[in-house]
């Protein structure tokens, strides 16, 4: 009764900086979304958890030349080479693991003893610790999400591109007899909740999905692309300093010749 | 000859045995250390299984009978559309599970027969409005995924390959949980020959890697780059 396979996807996510106006909109979707505890001072932001985080870019220069850009953060899902993404392959409790079916790096915190190994080797802060057991406020814990487990005190975790999601949706899909998706069906909690669209998500194997196109844009570029982490998360931004802010450039060293796509 | 021979020897031989054995009698009761031994170690290893089979799983295990009986087969008899009649699928493809007093009010606003169960379920529940707190005995932990849509819809399995013949059984068991983890015991499994790590059925015991093992069989999926198997994130969530 072997199966046939599912086509291979490598889903992936182009933000648009142009569009990202910082609201943080989708720092909050992602938190409810995912039931990401917080803490009641939230001050210390080493300490805080945010899967998706907004970063504040600026160029530097004084007033009046001076611009901003926001960044929104979620785990970049990185490829790496054949699949070996930083963190997965320091992982020694196999809690953390590339899917080569959906290109998504999955984070197993029942697995997880927190070595927190991961953390050291992600170059974009996208892990988290969870230093304390969670603790919502009275009467909160009635709205959390039953597609997600919380987790514990001691474990490691991150964005896992909704794949709960992913998976109701399939369960749909089989119920209607299909194998496959459609674009609309698998969509993340912040890409949905991006009030200005900066926020595209599909299957970059796909030519019908959006991302397939976007990512092949001039202003396309991936964080810290030159260290070979692969990442599926591409931005968009027509500002050159923008481009240039997302990895090391030599001077004179021009910017958004992504190499390996995939 | 020969016999003369052997005796000279034999007397030889036996007169410092004796000295020996005799000199061990007074120190120690000599055969019997061997024989305590075994003995001794039968006892203790008996008491040790008996201790892990028996006593401790019954320490560990705590007892609950369900709120009503249910017969299966009575039902059966009654509906058309086999398990999915009460435990169907939802149009998004989620799984309703245990049926709710929705399902059972159509027929059950009266009392049907004459069982004590059946009253208790009208007077109690029904008339009350009061759902049925039932004890799932497949209730799976917080931190696992799983999709009736995929191996009943998609993969075409029966019920009855994960739950056993439950459609045939009259009344319901008694539920068995870990009083430390709370988690049912019919995940664990809990036929004798399970001890053992034996399993007539497939539905004898429902752990983990039971269902890794028919993942790799059905599936034969390899996409997880760490383990070259199905992935963790297939399950857990």
């Amino acid at each position: 009764m072997t199966q046939e396979h599912r086509k291979a996807k490598k889903f992936g996510m182009v933000i648009d900086l142009d569009k990202c106006t910082g609201c943080g909109s989708c720092m909050v979707a992602c938190m409810a979304e995912n039931n990401v505890p917080f803490r009641e001072n939230e001050t210390d932001k080493l300490k805080s958890i945010t899967w998706m985080r907004v970063y504040k870019l600026t160029n530097g220069k004084p007033y009046p030349k001076e611009e901003i850009c926001y960044l929104p953060r979620p785990c970049m899902h990185c490829e790496g080479h054949k699949g070996h993404s930083p963190c997965v392959t320091v992982c020694p409790a196999i809690a953390t693991d590339y899917d080569m079916d959906t290109g998504i790096v999955s984070q197993i915190p029942t697995r997880c003893f927190g070595c927190r190994y991961c953390m050291a080797a992600c170059p974009y802060h996208a892990r988290y610790f969870n230093w304390w057991d969670p603790v919502w406020p009275e009467g909160m814990e009635k709205s959390l999400s039953p597609n997600v487990s919380p987790r514990m005190r001691g474990v490691v975790e991150k964005c896992t591109f909704c794949f709960h999601r992913y998976q109701l949706a399939l369960d749909k899909a089989y119920a209607e007899e299909r194998r496959e998706l459609e674009e609309h069906e698998y969509q993340t909690s912040c890409t949905q909740a991006c009030p200005s669209d900066a926020i595209t998500f599909g299957d970059l194997l796909n030519k019908n999905h959006a991302v397939y196109k976007l990512k092949k844009s001039t202003n396309a570029f991936r964080l810290l692309e030159k260290l070979g982490t692969n990442p599926k998360i591409y931005y968009l931004s027509s500002r050159e300093w923008v481009r240039r802010a997302g990895d090391n450039y030599r001077p004179g060293e021009g910017t958004g010749k992504i190499k390996s796509h995939h | 000859m020969s016999t003369e021979d052997e005796n000279i020897k034999e007397v030889e031989a036996v007169e410092p045995a004796e000295d020996e054995s005799s000199r061990l009698k007074s120190e120690n009761p000599g055969n019997g250390i061997a024989g305590m031994t075994v003995l001794f170690f039968t006892i203790g290893f008996a008491a040790s299984l008996i201790v892990g089979w028996i006593v401790f799983p019954n320490l560990l295990y705590s007892k609950k009978e369900q709120p009503i009986d249910f017969n299966h087969v009575m039902h059966m008899e009654e509906v058309d559309d086999g398990c999915e009649s009460c435990h169907f699928f939802r149009e998004d493809g989620t799984y309703s599970g245990v049926p709710k007093l929705d399902q059972c009010i159509d027929c059950h606003e009266e009392i049907q027969g004459d069982s004590r169960d059946e009253a208790v379920f009208v007077e109690e529940y029904i008339s009350k409005g009061k759902e049925v707190p039932w004890l799932i005995y497949s209730k799976q932990p917080d931190c696992v995924f799983f999709s009736h849509s995929a191996h009943v819809r998609l993969a075409k399995m029966d019920c009855v390959t994960c739950h056993g013949p439950i459609g045939e059984s009259t009344t319901l068991k008694t539920y068995e949980y870990n009083r430390i983890t709370g988690y049912s015991r019919d995940i664990w499994g809990r036929n004798p020959e399970n001890m053992l790590g034996l399993k007539k059925n497939t539905w004898d015991r429902m752990k983990m890697n039971d269902c890794a093992e028919c993942h790799m069989e059905e599936t034969g999926r390899k996409s997880s780059v760490s383990t070259h198997k199905d992935g963790c994130f297939v399950c857990h969530k």
